[in-house]
């Protein structure tokens, strides 16, 4: 089948996709943004978030024909200059370890700071409890929360 | 997973057609169970026909001076809906405890009525599991049933209904609409559900064809002090061990009416009417409301591993009470 839909801003078409294949599958083998992670296939681990019409949703449990005439955002067009400051807080906060568990964070955390400027931390774990990091270094990824919201309020 | 074919239905009607001619299909909404459980190979329907751009996704005042929920509604879109938030707090913070963000987002509230268990066997394509194949046997019995039923199993399965959004509704007396192969009808809950008896397969009442197009709360004041507590085995994104929607109308230290249901414990979301009736009238205490709970709770039969979920489902639910009890 045929899917058309905006990725990051502009539209694509992929043909000959099986309806079996999920959203994940086609971002990251026919659209060619690999940033999203395929890890548990489960919805389990949030490796694979992506925003679905603005919302973070676990693309592993999307099936493809689900996204047609939709707009996804991936973790490859949250800047369209560098890098978002959620992006730079993760780096300098040290809070990448292996990183296969970053990409989702990364979007699951730029989606709390866009509707919760300043979160508790109740708030950051609360809406981070989807996103499994196997490393365990949940420490600095909520310094990275932390600190991206601060300079978030600072400015 | 097997090959299968890909729908988008057009109207309501069409596809309720498309699907009382075909039962190797089924619907799709936000696909957050069914997809997993596809590549699971728990199930393997030949076609799906997604009804996520037909089934309404609004929520508005019903005429009976409720809510009426479309069935199409996101499951993050309801928790944030400040008429549900306003009059029926139970229903948000119910919904709110289940899952995680993205799935909430993504997950439907048709859907989520009818997400199967998540039982490890029913999970489990190797194992036995009745109410994956009829008539295979049931190896939780004797099994790994810690956190399955202890209230309205059968022989045949002992399986939980996971849905936390259920029990909310089950308690808030909500009423499902359905339009199938014969026009549109209504399903009060609970009711929906079905006891598992000799036929655990099936775990609704529903008919082949039949969609779900919305779920409508009466109206009930007293709803407005309502509560759902959770018990889990980790604090976020976990199915509930035991879990309780209470609703209290207390006046001059009385009760003058409530509404339970229990989650966690049982095949559907049960609604503890025993308990209820034996609280109309009772002092608002939690000598009272612990009697109740027991009344209630005189209707388990618990399974070798999963007896702690009795006095556990008590001390919630008399928490949960004395809690609203005291509220302002």
């Amino acid at each position: 089948m045929r899917v058309t839909f905006t990725v990051n801003g502009s539209q694509q078409t992929v043909d000959d996709v099986w309806e079996g294949e999920s959203l994940l599958y086609v971002l990251r083998e026919r659209c060619g943004l690999p940033g999203s992670k395929n890890a548990c296939e489960q919805g389990e681990c949030g490796s694979c978030t992506v925003y679905l019409d603005g919302s973070p949703v676990c693309a592993c449990l999307v099936a493809a024909g689900q996204a047609e005439g939709r707009t996804v955002r991936t973790v490859e067009g949250l800047s369209d200059t560098g890098l978002d400051p959620v992006q730079e807080a993760f780096l300098d906060a040290g809070a990448v370890q292996c990183g296969f568990c970053t990409p989702g964070l990364i979007v699951q955390a730029h989606d709390l700071l866009e509707r919760v400027p300043d979160p508790e931390d109740a708030e950051i774990r609360e809406a981070l409890a989807g996103n499994l990091c196997r490393c365990t270094g949940y420490e600095k990824i909520l310094d990275a929360v932390r600190l991206a919201a601060a300079r978030r309020t600072a400015k | 997973m097997r090959p299968f074919a890909y729908e988008r239905a057009t109207d309501v009607r069409s596809a309720v057609a498309t699907l009382s001619e075909r039962p190797d299909a089924v619907y799709l909404g936000g696909g957050t169970n069914l997809v997993d459980l596809m590549r699971l190979g728990v199930v393997s329907p030949e076609m799906l026909v997604d009804v996520t751009r037909v089934v309404d996704a609004t929520i508005e005042e019903s005429a009976g001076g409720g809510l009426l929920i479309g069935a199409g509604v996101r499951n993050g879109d309801l928790t944030a809906d400040p008429l549900v938030r306003g009059r029926y707090p139970v229903l948000a913070q119910a919904v709110l405890s289940g899952a995680s963000g993205q799935i909430r987002n993504m997950a439907t509230v048709g859907g989520n009525l009818l997400q199967r268990t998540r039982c490890s066997y029913f999970q489990d394509t190797s194992k036995p599991c009745n109410k994956r194949r009829p008539g295979s046997g049931c190896p939780a019995r004797e099994g790994d049933h810690r956190n399955l039923a202890i209230l309205g199993h059968s022989s045949s399965c002992v399986a939980t209904h996971p849905s936390d959004m259920a029990v909310a509704l089950a308690a808030l007396g909500a009423v499902v609409h359905v339009e199938g192969r014969h026009g549109p009808r209504t399903v009060p809950m609970p009711g929906l559900h079905r006891l598992p008896g000799d036929e655990p397969d099936r775990d609704t009442v529903l008919e082949p064809g039949d969609l779900i197009t919305a779920v409508e709360l009466p109206e009930l004041p007293f709803a407005t002090r309502s509560r759902y507590r959770k018990v889990r085995d980790r604090a976020s994104f976990a199915f509930a061990v035991v879990s309780v929607a209470a609703a209290l109308d207390v006046a001059d230290g009385v009760v003058r009416d409530c509404r339970i249901a229990l989650g966690g414990v049982a095949p559907v979301p049960w609604r503890a009417e025993l308990a209820e009736s034996a609280l109309r009238g009772a002092a608002a205490t939690a000598a009272e409301f612990g009697r109740a709970a027991d009344i209630e709770l005189a209707q388990a039969r618990p399974l070798r591993d999963n007896g702690f979920k009795v006095p556990l489902a008590r001390n919630v639910l008399v928490g949960v009470l004395t809690d609203l009890a005291e509220a302002r």
